[in-house]
């Protein structure tokens, strides 16, 4: 496993090299989240026994993590299509199991980061949610999904707009519609049971469980963990395929 | 060092190398010549473990390729055609990173990372980040990051391809630098003065297949030592001859205008495969 960490170790390099410019790109879509759906619309609301932004919160921090990770695509893609530098990846005496792990771990990173930042942000909006290595593993589970799911879509993607292209049909709305920042509860029968085959839906359960302090639901754990074996594998897939 | 039994790729029903056989001694410069599309590239990113073959065995220091991959990887060094450097990193951290994923400790990646910038002349220019070098710079340091892990066989697929003459001169320098060290190269290029400047043999690879292999010398005299260009409306014509004086007797007999000169590789190649190398 000691292959994993030249790949962790470029991704940190590249992101200690932009940390403020992500930071602050990070910052900008919760921000407005919390002031639209927080203060504007949510602001006399209630959800699921919370005042409106208290629940919202961990659907952002949910969302937020979610995006950062994926975009880890971007950048394999960048280094795949534009600059060839997976060529030096494949050249190298590392397993493919050693580049996803090492690549998914930059996007837990990444993800974690984002989340970090909604955190902080919430407390200026008077949402103090207390820390819990249960929220930081709930969020490093959710990070992991999206980033292996990042590693395999990358690698199976024909072009950088191929990858643009699943965000914006798969990775958007997702965001919006797993319960991140509406309860489920709400919707019709044959809607839930849709986007309970997401697994941002699980995590966000998981993230909320944690961030308000109650059990972890166990359905959402099993689900949420066969989404991140499953991902996991068909990435490392993925790129043994890539060879080709 | 290399040895390679019926190598074959095919991509659908097109095969871009056919039934390769060729094997490469130790501290050998060899040359694979051929003109575009010929299937140089497929060749070295299959030996350099990129491309799985379709059939055939390939040996690096005595492992199998395909079932020894790891092993045989550690033996080899690859600079690319194109510049697969990671922009956003500087030299220093490119040729680190590249030895930690070789498996090099932190005090030999130190000491081999500042040795190799001082060999490729890139010492100064260490900590820039990669998008400011120039074109010669990332070709040096391609060359570097391959020597990071000390590889018995350096693969170079058209090393100098977008280098003015100053840069492609002072790469051959370093590369035959490299060669006396031991190292076997293995050089993929179209640049017929290249291959006969620096390479001990030639292979020449024409539609996926090896045509002609032996030393430039002996690949020219195979041609024919002495060249008669014709020029004759509009258009030149090639011929050869053993020596200088059937030559000259063959050039006193045209009505055309003709030049005698001595044959070269390109004169060679464009024999054996009856195309330029770039068309």
């Amino acid at each position: 496993m000691t292959g994993a960490w030249p790949f962790f170790v470029r991704e940190m390099i590249l992101i200690r090299r932009r940390f403020w410019k992500m930071l602050l790109s990070m910052a900008v879509s919760p921000l407005l989240f919390m002031i639209a759906f927080g203060w504007g619309l949510g602001g006399r609301m209630r959800m699921e026994g919370s005042d409106y932004l208290t629940f919202l919160v961990p659907g952002l921090m949910a969302m937020t993590s979610m995006t950062r990770a994926f975009a880890i695509s971007s950048e394999i893609n960048i280094a795949r299509f534009y600059w060839h530098i997976f060529e030096e990846f494949q050249a190298a005496p590392v397993s493919a199991l050693e580049i996803v792990l090492g690549e998914c771990l930059a996007g837990c990173v990444r993800g974690l980061m984002g989340a970090a930042v909604v955190y902080v942000l919430a407390l200026a909006f008077g949402v103090r949610i207390p820390p819990d290595p249960a929220l930081l593993a709930a969020l490093a589970l959710n990070t992991f999904i999206f980033a292996t799911l990042a590693v395999g879509t990358s690698m199976t993607v024909r072009s950088h707009a191929d990858q643009a292209l699943l965000t914006n049909f798969i990775i958007t709305p997702m965001a919006f519609l797993s319960g991140t920042f509406f309860s489920l509860a709400k919707l019709p029968a044959w809607a839930a049971a849709v986007i309970n085959l997401v697994p941002l839906t699980h995590t966000t359960r998981l993230i909320r469980a944690a961030a308000l302090g109650q059990p972890w639901p166990l359905s959402a754990l099993i689900v949420s963990l066969a989404f991140a074996g499953v991902f996991f594998f068909l990435s490392v897939k993925a790129v043994r395929l890539a060879q080709d | 060092m290399i040895t390679i039994e019926g190598l074959t790729k095919d991509y659908g029903r097109t095969r871009a190398v056919d039934a390769l056989d060729l094997a490469i001694p130790k501290g050998e410069f060899f040359g694979f010549l051929g003109p575009n599309g010929a299937g140089k590239t497929t060749t070295i990113r299959i030996l350099t473990t990129l491309t799985r073959p379709s059939l055939g065995r390939i040996t690096v220091g005595g492992f199998d390729l395909v079932r020894q991959a790891r092993q045989a990887k550690l033996l080899i060094g690859l600079a690319a055609q194109n510049y697969n450097l990671d922009r956003e990193l500087t030299g220093r951290e490119s040729l680190h990173f590249h030895g930690r994923l070789w498996g090099l400790k932190r005090r030999a990646r130190i000491s081999r990372a500042e040795e190799l910038l001082d060999l490729v002349g890139l010492l100064k220019a260490a900590d820039k980040q990669v998008r400011e070098y120039s074109g010669g710079m990332k070709r040096r340091l391609m060359i570097a990051r391959a020597l990071m892990h000390q590889p018995e066989v350096l693969f170079l697929d058209e090393p100098t391809v977008g280098l003015d003459v100053e840069g492609r001169r002072q790469l051959w320098g370093l590369l035959k630098g490299i060669n006396a060290q031991g190292r076997t190269i293995f050089l993929t290029t179209h640049y017929i003065e290249e291959a006969e400047e620096l390479c001990q043999r030639v292979g020449v690879l024409h539609a996926g297949r090896l045509i002609a292999l032996d030393s430039p010398a002996a690949l020219i005299a195979a041609a024919g030592r002495v060249v008669v260009d014709v020029f004759e409306d509009g258009r030149m014509n090639s011929h050869f001859f053993e020596d200088r004086a059937q030559a000259g007797r063959f050039a006193t007999s045209l009505e055309a205008a003709a030049t005698i000169r001595p044959a070269n590789l390109e004169d060679a190649f464009v024999k054996l495969t009856g195309r330029k190398v770039i068309e």
